[in-house]
């Protein structure tokens, strides 16, 4: 069995392991790294338990190489609140009971989290459209839409608030 | 689901991956994005000895316009595509078809080299380049040569790229004034591969009439495949309802589909008819616009 | 009749009818919560299964030297392994039998053949590759028909010479007499076929646990995703010979259970069977694909319904004949006395004298099971069935569905009500609810809207489903399984400085149990509380009818004597102290009171004389009854004639599930109710071809509803407080699954009556929607 190196910036921390080139990203973030936020919810791509953002972008864990995520930056569920402040869709979720069993959540707040990267005002159908590649069996999808209204609010108004007190000094 | 095991380089320019493709000639896969391989390699369906990565190579992944085409790049991914607006003005069906790929993660990383090399019968590129009259740049050690996208996809899963070259680019000729095209996919549910798809991209002619014109089935077939009956009947015809019916008829009989999961072959021979009549109507209304 | 529940208690005790926020919560949005695939033990090991490509085949010979070749496997178990040690077989909850590895045949695709353990799941998988496994395929009977037939082969030869067919069992309910007379004598008579096909629960965990043998101490600890933990321990007492005491089963968060987390897979026991080959601990996780071919499945039923009644529209008589697949064993989890669970609920929410329901219980050649899909024991079968059979004799006679309906309900002065298949209900008020859900939707508007459009050639539907569900089982006289009776328990205990602990008989996979039951000890003793988990399991909606009334009169106990306490605190009679949530006050001295949690602390520090010392109380709470939650949904369909696509334009669904203990969580229960009640109308299904292949085996073709495709759910309640309940809730989980199936066929069959069309079984995909129409000449 040959291995690589490979040397990924996770969470903002860089972290190294030998693996074999056949290693799911998946599985070295959640059995190298120990980072078992990140899920598995299929095989085919379906499901997006596993998402997580690659060099900014989201994607799915379980189609990707660790091998091909050597050199990249990779955020986690972990790495989304700040010590004990929640990220605001982390709060969104909570606040708007957007998960049950919270399987599928660490997926679902990373494509989100992507998502209002992107657009950070979508209407509903923005949304649901954007979180179309992350399955839930709870919740009927309701309260996910509304967690992430939430969030993208607050987000904004946190966006907009440094400039008012530029404008007001 | 555990891939086999394989080794994996990642060449930092094409020369160097285009040698070791020719050294492991047979043994090696050009990977890109990996959304159509990894499933592959994970059902043990593909088991190749090694894995070239072509993600360090540069200058793969843009997208131009030169006087006579537009250029995409073979690692452009689906959502660069599909937000690229200079693309979407002078060719809205990519907009079309880019958006109905997969879900947004898998067009954030899946590229249209990769979809078209893998050539999945319900993959949707295949049936929009061959309405398109595109061509397909492939590169190999010895050099560089250009086939039309008509007659590249050979069979389900297979091309005529060979085993030493790495699809470099899609070119597209700039349609001329008056064109317009049109993607129009059936699916079961968001996400899901086409049950049928049906590409159209049509020129009129100063008379009204059609001047040219191009259409491309998706999942009806061992491959996707120019639905040249339909061509033939619409070629100078003038555009209307009546005509577009009877020429996507002629669609749906050249079509070959299965019965599978998406429904029997029944159902997607009707469903050829209204898909190809509704990417006429809308590449139609395109071009007057 | 209300339509909240009123907070008695503040906001900052959080009792009933406040939306308190989850306390699971903050560790799943942070990716802290530890699912099965999360647990790691020093020098742990990985399975992986070797499965059958055939549906029914003959072994002739396993070859693992190859794979014992690869570095990392340790070892390749197969049936031959076990059936020296007697393992091969196992009981199922159902009374029947299982293979846990097979010796001689493989009878369904998929099946397990043999173990392999390695020491990672890479190499396992590569070990899994490369056994061989040399088959003699058998013919296959996938059609339970044409497995009842007299000519069919035997599928289970091992239940002896008396058993040569493939009939596993017949079970009946009513009277047969007096219903055949009743359906003789009707005006009226309505016949259909309806078949529920098989679906999955496709939780997005999958199954899988770590099994760990301790040699020195004879001790085996099982970490399992488990619904009904309790259950599992019992088996595998069984199968090992391990004395029950031995063994630990512990379920960590559940990713989801829905029912298919019930069951005992032959995965939990291979697992354990490799711990104790190897000593060390083994891990098994299962892939998506695995569980949608070997877990156990919900519905495959095959009813045929005759309802009758009179010119006029008032039912008379019901008699439903069924078969039900049950695949190679049966492996239902059905409480024992009742093989087709509660099926015999399919009288509804209608008063009529007259009904007779008869089940079969046949063998195929595909997987076991006959689980539920977040539904309690054959009871969505039963609404299915009744629910359309309604909505064909309105159409039939020409008078509204919701006509007909409010015409035939029981009405709500008639309860408790005797059904003629011999159930009690509790409480109910049904018109009431539909009333209110044809308020919210404009019920008069939609139907001018549709003669319009039908006018225009557009196809648009409205169809009703007013169910009645049964939950909460349930009384111990009748409810076991394997024995076990279906009570459950509560164990609340008081610490001095007035922090809580209670443990609960049921697990949570999802549904809120920290949250919800710690708001039942916040209602009746006034102080939020940390609860922790005992009892047979969290399936078919039982946590808050059985565990949840436990929980309340646990607390009652400890309100006893807390009561005890404070008059010798205060010098004064117990009578003459009032309680409100938090405090005993001395009546008429609004300034002598005592908190709960100087209670608390006395309890232990200054209690009367004579009374022991402590603040504790255990209830085993075995409910009289069931709960009868129901419900009125109503679904708005478009048709699009070309392409037979079907989109819910509305769906509006008026719940009553008595009082309510968190309105959030509630609604969020709904929600994915209704979701998992859309799924199988329109997308989900496993079936197979004629040599046993199953055709949706992974999420690319068993398709789980996505955000885009899933109504915008509009939710409305009523509240009908269940009389014989503590806290006068019924249960909730399942309703939605239950009720929202036959509103949207109602609905689609309603949009293209006028054109000959009287019935269309689930999913209803765009294939056979435009199979339909093509037929009809529309499409």
């Amino acid at each position: 069995m040959t291995t690589q190196h490979v040397k990924v910036t996770v969470n903002g921390e860089v972290r190294e392991a030998d693996v074999e080139p056949r290693l799911l990203l998946v599985h070295l973030l959640r059995e190298n790294f120990g980072l078992t936020g990140t899920h598995v919810g299929c095989d085919t791509s379906n499901c997006g338990a596993c998402t997580v953002h690659v060099n900014g972008m989201s994607a799915k864990s379980c189609t990707m190489l660790a091998v091909q995520a050597d050199g990249a930056e990779v955020k986690t569920i972990e790495g989304m609140a700040n010590g004990a402040a929640l990220h605001p869709l982390q709060q969104g979720f909570w606040d708007q009971h957007g998960l049950q069993c919270g399987f599928c959540t660490p997926g679902m707040i990373m494509q989100s989290a992507w998502l209002l990267e992107q657009n950070p005002d979508p209407s509903e159908d923005e949304i649901r459209l954007g979180i179309s590649g992350n399955l839930c069996r709870c919740t009927g999808y309701v309260n996910i839409v509304k967690a992430i209204q939430q969030a993208a609010g607050e987000l904004r108004a946190a966006d907009a608030a440094p400039v008012a007190s530029v404008t007001a000094s | 689901m555990i891939p086999a095991a394989f080794d994996y380089v990642r060449p930092a320019d094409i020369g160097e991956a285009l040698r070791i493709l020719k050294e492991r000639e047979g043994e090696a896969k050009v990977l890109s994005g990996g959304y159509s391989l990894l499933p592959l390699l994970k059902l043990r369906l593909a088991q190749p000895a090694l894995l070239v990565d072509i993600q360090a190579l540069g200058g793969l992944d843009g997208i131009s316009r030169t006087d006579d085409d537009m250029r995409i790049g073979a690692r452009a991914t689906h959502r660069r595509i599909l937000e690229d607006d200079g693309l979407a003005a002078v060719l809205p069906i990519m907009r079309d078809a880019a958006g109905g790929i997969g879900d947004p993660q898998i067009r954030n990383w899946g590229t249209i080299g990769g979809s078209v090399a893998h050539a999945d019968p319900a993959a949707d590129w295949p049936a929009v380049l061959q309405a398109l009259h595109a061509s397909i740049v492939l590169r190999s050690a010895g050099g560089e040569r250009v086939v039309p996208a008509r007659g590249f996809f050979i069979d389900t899963f297979q091309t005529g790229i060979e085993a030493t070259e790495i699809l470099t680019e899609i070119r597209i000729p700039l349609p001329a004034p008056r064109s317009g095209g049109s993607y129009q996919k059936l699916e079961r549910r968001a996400g899901d591969f086409s049950t049928v798809g049906a590409a159209v991209q049509m020129t009129l002619g100063g008379d009204g009439r059609i001047a040219q014109l191009g259409i491309g089935l998706t999942a009806v077939g061992d491959a996707p495949f120019a639905a040249t009956h339909a061509e033939d009947a619409l070629r100078g015809a003038k555009p209307g309802d009546e005509m577009f019916r009877e020429a996507a008829a002629a669609a749906s009989r050249q079509s070959r589909p299965a019965d599978d999961s998406h429904g029997p072959a029944e159902y997607k021979r009707a469903m050829v008819t209204e898909m190809t009549f509704r990417a006429l109507r809308a590449a139609f209304g395109r071009a007057l616009a | 009749m209300t339509t909240e529940t009123e907070p008695r208690t503040s906001a900052a005790i959080g009792g009933m009818g406040h939306s308190v926020k989850r306390k699971e919560d903050p560790r799943f949005i942070r990716g802290a919560g530890e699912y099965i695939e999360d647990v790691v033990l020093p020098g742990m090991l990985w399975m992986d299964i070797v499965r059958t490509p055939y549906a029914h085949a003959t072994i002739k010979s396993i070859d693992a030297s190859e794979a014992l070749k690869i570095p990392g496997v340790l070892a390749v178990i197969t049936g031959a392994d076990l059936e020296k040690a007697g393992l091969h077989w196992m009981p199922t909850l159902a009374g029947d039998k299982q293979m846990v590895l097979p010796t001689t045949t493989v009878m369904y695709q998929a099946q397990e053949v043999a173990a392999v353990v390695a020491t990672n799941r890479y190499a396992a998988a590569d070990g899994v590759a490369a056994v061989f496994v040399d088959y003699e395929p058998l013919p296959v009977i996938v059609d339970p028909h044409k497995s009842l037939r007299p000519d069919a082969f035997v599928l289970r030869p091992d239940r002896g010479p008396d058993k040569a067919n493939n009939h596993i069992w017949h079970w009946e309910s009513g009277d047969k007499a007096a219903t055949d007379a009743a359906l003789a004598a009707a005006e009226v008579r309505v016949s259909e076929d309806i078949y529920i096909p098989r679906i999955h629960v496709a939780s997005i965990e999958t199954c899988g646990c770590v099994a760990d043998w301790d040699a020195v101490r004879g001790q085996l600890t099982l970490h399992m995703t488990s619904q009904a933990p309790h259950a599992i321990r019992t088996v595998l007492a069984l199968v090992s010979g391990l004395p029950e005491q031995n063994i630990r089963v512990k379920t960590h968060d559940i990713g989801g259970g829905f029912g298919g987390k019930v069951p005992v897979y032959p995965g939990y026991v291979l697992a354990v069977v490799a711990s104790l080959t190897v000593g060390k601990p083994v891990k098994w996780i299962e892939d998506r694909s695995e569980n949608l071919q070997a877990d156990s499945f919900a519905r495959d039923y095959h009813i045929h319904a005759e309802l009758g009644a009179t010119k006029a529209g008032k039912i008379t008589s019901l008699k439903v004949k069924t078969i039900a697949d049950h695949g190679y064993t049966d492996a239902a989890a059905d409480p024992s006395k009742f093989p087709a669970g509660l099926f015999n609920v399919i009288t509804g929410s209608y008063d009529f004298p007259n009904a007779f329901v008869e089940v079969d219980g046949v063998y195929t050649n595909k997987p076991p099971g006959g689980v539920a899909y977040r539904c309690s024991f054959r009871v969505t079968e039963a609404v299915h069935a009744i629910e359309q059979m309604v909505d064909i004799l309105a159409h039939d006679i020409g008078k509204d569905p919701a006509q007909l309906r409010m015409e035939n309900f029981i009405q709500p002065e008639q309860f408790p009500y005797k059904t003629p298949t011999g159930w009690e209900y509790d409480s109910g008020n049904y018109g009431v609810a539909l009333q209110k859900a044809m308020d919210m939707i404009g019920y008069a508007d939609l139907r001018k809207e549709q003669a319009e459009k039908r006018a225009r050639g557009e196809l648009m539907g409205i169809g009703i489903s007013s169910f009645t569900e049964i939950v909460g089982a349930g009384p111990s006289k009748d409810f076991d399984i394997i024995g076990i009776k279906m009570f459950d328990s509560c164990e609340i205990r008081v610490h001095p400085t007035g922090k809580v602990t209670a443990r609960i008989g049921v697990q949570s996979q999802g549904q809120g149990h920290e949250t919800t039951f710690a708001q039942i000890i916040a209602e009746e003793l006034g102080f939020d509380t940390d609860t922790a988990p005992y009892g047979l399991g969290t399936y078919a909606s039982r946590s808050t009818p059985v565990a949840g009334a436990a929980t309340a009169m646990a607390s009652r106990k400890i309100l006893d004597k807390a009561r005890k306490i404070a008059a010798h605190l205060l010098e004064c009679a117990e009578d003459d102290l009032d309680w409100e949530p938090g405090k005993f006050t001395v009546k008429g001295s609004p300034d002598r009171f005592k908190t709960i949690q100087e209670i608390s602390f006395a309890a232990y520090t200054n209690h009367p004389q004579g009374m022991e010392a402590g603040l504790e109380a255990v209830d085993y709470y075995d409910p009289p009854n069931l709960t009868f939650p129901f419900g009125s949904y109503i679904c708005v369909v478009d048709i699009d004639k070309t392409t037979g696509q079907v989109t819910v334009r509305r769906f509006v669904a008026v719940d009553d599930c008595g009082n309510i203990i968190n309105p959030m969580i509630v609604d969020g229960q709904i929600h994915g109710g209704l979701t998992m009640g859309f799924a199988p109308a329109l997308y989900e299904s496993i079936t197979y071809d004629e040599l046993g292949n199953n055709q949706a085996g992974t999420f690319m073709d068993y398709l789980l509803p996505t955000a885009v495709e899933t109504p915008r759910w509009e939710t409305g309640k009523t509240i009908t407080p269940s009389p014989h309940h503590p806290i006068g809730a019924k249960g909730v989980g399942e309703s939605a699954t239950v009720g929202a199936p036959p509103a949207i066929v109602n609905a689609v069959v309603d949009a293209m009556w006028h054109l000959g069309v009287r019935k269309i079984d689930i999913p209803m995909t765009p294939q056979k929607v435009w199979a339909i129409l093509h037929e009809k000449g529309v499409a």
